[in-house]
């Protein structure tokens, strides 16, 4: 027994200091276990069969032959499998049908799950799943997504306003209308989503690739009624997520196989199935209508955004929520609407509504600058709101102004010419653009164990997750400085949900909301070992809950946001049409930053999603068969390395001393506004406006009437 | 009679020999996790788009996901667990922990790997797209920027952490990151 003490001196100051990630040797040589890679005997091979078809009912499902062919366990289809609840709530609302796996005949959208195939070898469970015979009966079905479209509806709620409008646009000045469109898009993490399922002593324990432990063991229990305690889910490390790796099909399979077996399933879905079965960022139609008086100061914002979802889950793409806390109008009206279609459920995507949504107002804003001949920096500035622009509450804290002087002092915007398509570099036009960016800073209830080890050491439990944010690298730092240790002393357990609820990795509010149920536990556990005497061999534990925390917090209302400046130069190919990036520049503001290494790397992969937007991502649908064309990394391109220039990220102050934790999301906000500011610096480069993602050469050969700047 | 589907094989994996039987359809990156626990190879798309799955294969980099076990006998297979010298790790892992070249690790164990080989194939004097003057000289071009985005672009990173990949890469290779135009004025 020894006697722990928590540190005499000053703070250690883990916070706000660079640190290499803590898994970080254990990525780098290959050690680090992802969930489809922890071994397990007897274990078996689950593979599903997607439909063919986007709408009818399955008529047949020919399982017999295959049952038939070597190695093969199982066929679970909607005639033998085992009953699954759907009818409760989770904490994201109801659960998204698709997770009722093979409970119906019913087939609502081409990659519907109609079938598991279990076998003893990966290969024999793909080989019985391809030769899977399922026939259908066929209904027409619709996937047609267009601005307005019948069908098109504005659910309660995603409508928000003030004033009148059309008196403030006949009292406009100048006005800019215009449409904007981004398409369908795919969070594709590199690891493919995959869970390994097996009884263990009556509790269902699963290893699964998610963004939420707890969240991934609650949905489980409901969805195959077993008490919560009864499912324990790990998710150790998580090879990228996005907002794609919630309760997902393949963890539902792996449990139901393994139910039905008596043995460990693992269920891994391929490359083609994820484009179906995991969500994606609805194509977006947006028409923003701005009015401004000639110095630009803004007398209308006016942003509708349509996009579409399933005919059996409703999701909204939030753009046009986007303007809401950016800028003031005396006629300020922002809705989102929504068509269900025969296409798979989306789902939250890296900045869900901001993303596509800053796209569109941040391109408006620049052509509004464009039309009063206004720099675009002043003319954001001049309609910079005191308060919230439609609820009238202060801001928590609004640095964004020093964002746009930072960036403009360190990207050189002083010494631009504002002038369109007179910049040339041999065969090459160039432009330079920026746009705003901001993102809600949110928080929900989480739970930590903070334990002080007989041996001087501290072990730090909680369902966090890292799905390549750094957090378990933050959080150590985090409870360091919370219990006035250095890092080296702590041990961080996460991704296990038997730790105790806690928010999943999402909304840029993991870190935050972890990180004050640690700094909970840990300032409880240091006034206990304040109190002297030794420190017992099985340590001495202490929980935190914030949910009472959070819940006041919420109490004190404030406009609570992080915000940032994007800016971007581009170069553009007068006879190709196409566009490179040759530097990208954010500054953001972002409260405290925690880890300045892994935040930075943070902030520039969400800048590398922007000029991924800009540029590449379109997943393309066939009209006739309902399905993709071309699903997979070959024909969904996302930016690789020779697609990404150098860029910078970097940060200035945010303080924001009425907060209880002072940390803000990061995960978000680097994607923000960054496809609008490679619009714009298009346009600065050819003079064309952009409005329409992603900015292929096909549409900027076709914007400059043959060949820009010919 | 029936022909035969499987075969007993011998890979030599990071210096060392494993018999193992395979089914003929195996390919060699499920040999590795799936048959010999060596999971330090990543399957990221099982079709040769992403290099998650790179491996050396008699020192050179191939996506093992396209490659079949049975036809990996008798050639030197080189691993992400392969790399390090015992507990020195290799330069480019090194560089990459160091200078945070990844964020969710899962494309890292192919990156790492497609980067020994892009040092080699470079100080061997093999050009690149983006080399401007192909033609064999006693002069090396420099490893640039440019280059080195070039190189790695057979293995994609959704994270997004191309811009500490390159500066990880040029660390190991000793050179300086030139051709790279400054973001700030």
């Amino acid at each position: 027994m020894t006697t722990t003490t928590t540190g005499s001196s000053a703070l250690t100051g883990a916070v706000g200091t660079a640190h290499t990630r803590v898994e970080g040797l254990a990525k780098v040589t290959g050690a680090a276990r992802y969930a489809g890679e922890i071994p397990f005997a007897e274990l078996a091979h689950g593979w599903l069969v997607l439909s063919t078809v986007a709408r009818g009912r399955i008529r047949s499902v020919a399982a017999d032959p295959v049952l038939a062919m070597p190695g093969v366990l199982t066929v679970l289809h909607h005639g033998n499998a085992p009953r699954v609840e759907g009818d409760y709530m989770g904490p994201l609302g109801p659960p998204d049908p698709v997770l009722q796996l093979f409970q119906h005949d019913r087939v609502p959208y081409v990659g519907w799950p109609v079938a598991l195939v279990v076998a003893e070898t990966s290969e024999q469970a793909r080989e019985a799943a391809e030769a899977l015979t399922v026939e259908y009966d066929t209904e027409p079905h619709d996937v047609a997504f267009s601005a307005g479209r019948s069908g098109m509806h504005t659910p309660e709620g995603s409508a928000a306003g003030k004033g009148d409008l059309a008196a403030a646009l006949a009292a406009s000045a100048v006005v800019v209308e215009a449409e904007y469109t981004t398409p369908e898009e795919h969070h594709s993490p590199m690891e493919p989503h995959g869970a390994t399922a097996h009884w263990d002593g009556g509790r269902l324990e699963v290893i699964d690739s998610n963004q939420g432990s707890r969240f991934v063991a609650d949905e489980l229990a409901k969805l195959f009624s077993l008490d919560a305690d009864a499912v324990r889910v790990r998710s150790e490390h998580i090879g990228g997520a996005f907002g794609s790796k919630g309760t997902r099909v393949h963890a539902v399979g792996a449990a139901m196989a393994a139910t039905v077996l008596h043995r460990p399933v693992r269920v891994v879905m391929t490359r083609r199935q994820m484009f179906t079965l995991t969500g994606y960022r609805s194509p977006t139609a947006q028409r923003v209508r701005l009015g401004a008086d000639p110095d630009g100061r803004l007398r209308v914002l006016d942003h509708q955004a349509d996009c579409q979802t399933s005919t059996v889950y409703e999701f909204m793409e939030r753009s046009a929520d986007f303007g809401r806390p950016l800028y003031d109008a005396d006629a300020h009206h922002t809705v989102n609407r929504v068509v269900p279609l025969d296409v798979p459920t989306p789902t939250y995507m890296r900045a869900p509504g901001e993303a596509p949504g800053s796209f569109a107002l941040e391109s408006a804003l620049d052509e509004l600058a464009e039309k009063c001949g206004v720099d675009p920096i002043a003319l954001r500035v001049r309609n910079e709101p005191v308060v919230g622009p439609l609820s009238g509450l202060p801001f928590s804290s609004r640095n964004l102004v020093a964002c746009y002087e930072e960036g403009a002092r360190r990207f050189g915007w002083a010494d631009r010419d504002p002038r369109p398509g007179i910049r040339r570099d041999g065969r090459w036009l160039l432009g330079t653009g920026m746009a705003a960016a901001t993102f809600p800073m949110l928080s929900a209830p989480s739970t930590a164990v903070v334990t002080a080890e007989a041996d001087g050491t501290f072990t730090v439990r909680i369902a966090a997750s890292d799905v390549g944010t750094g957090a378990r690298t933050a959080l150590t730092q985090v409870a360091a400085d919370a219990l006035e240790v250095s890092p080296e002393r702590i041990r961080m357990r996460i991704a296990d949900s038997s730790f105790g609820p806690a928010i999943l990795a999402g909304g840029s509010m993991g870190t935050r909301s972890w990180a004050w149920a640690i700094i909970t536990a840990a300032g409880e556990l240091r006034e206990r070992l304040a109190l002297g005497g030794a420190v017992p061999p099985e340590g001495i534990t202490v929980r935190s809950d914030t949910s009472a925390a959070v819940g006041a917090l919420a109490q004190t209302q404030k406009e609570r946001y992080t915000f940032g400046s994007q800016f971007a130069e581009v170069a553009v190919d007068v006879s190709t049409g196409e566009v490179r990036v040759r530097r990208m520049l954010g500054i953001f503001a972002a409260g405290r930053i925690v880890n300045p290494l892994t935040a930075r790397s943070q902030f520039i992969g969400g800048m590398t999603w922007g000029l991924s937007m800009a540029l590449h991502e379109e997943a393309t649908r066939d009209q006739a068969s309902g399905g993709h064309v071309g699903a997979d990394l070959a024909g969904y391109h996302f930016a690789a390395n020779a697609d990404v220039p150098h860029i910078e990220a970097d940060w200035v102050d945010d303080p924001d001393p009425d907060d209880p934790v002072g940390i803000k999301g990061i995960g978000e906000i680097g994607i923000v506004g960054a496809a609008a500011a490679i619009a714009n610096a298009v346009w600065h480069a050819t003079g064309a406006r952009q409005r329409h993602l992603p900015i292929r050469p096909d549409r900027v050969l076709r914007a400059a009437g043959g060949a820009p700047g010919a | 009679m029936a022909l035969s589907t499987s075969s007993a094989i011998t890979l030599n994996i990071n210096g060392e020999k494993h018999a193992l039987p395979v089914d003929h359809r195996t390919t060699l990156l499920d040999a590795l996790r799936e048959r010999l626990d060596l999971t330090g190879t990543k399957k990221g798309c099982d079709q040769g788009q992403c290099g998650a799955c790179t491996v050396l294969l008699d020192g050179r980099r191939t996506v093992s996901c396209l490659q079949l076990a049975v036809a990996a006998e008798g050639r030197e297979i080189t691993t992400i667990e392969g790399v390090a010298d015992g507990e020195r790790l290799h330069p480019v892992q090194q560089a990459f922990l160091d200078l945070d070249g990844y964020q969710c690790g899962y494309c890292t164990p192919g990156q790492i790997c497609s980067a020994i080989a892009v040092i080699e194939e470079h100080a061997a004097g093999w050009p690149s797209a983006a080399t401007a003057d192909v033609r064999p000289g006693p002069e090396v071009p420099p490893l640039t920027a440019e280059e080195i985005r070039e190189r790695m672009s057979g293995n994609l990173c959704r994270c997004g952490a191309y811009v500490s990949i390159v500066q990880a890469v040029a660390r190991a290779a000793g050179a300086e990151v030139t051709g790279d135009a400054e973001v700030t004025a």
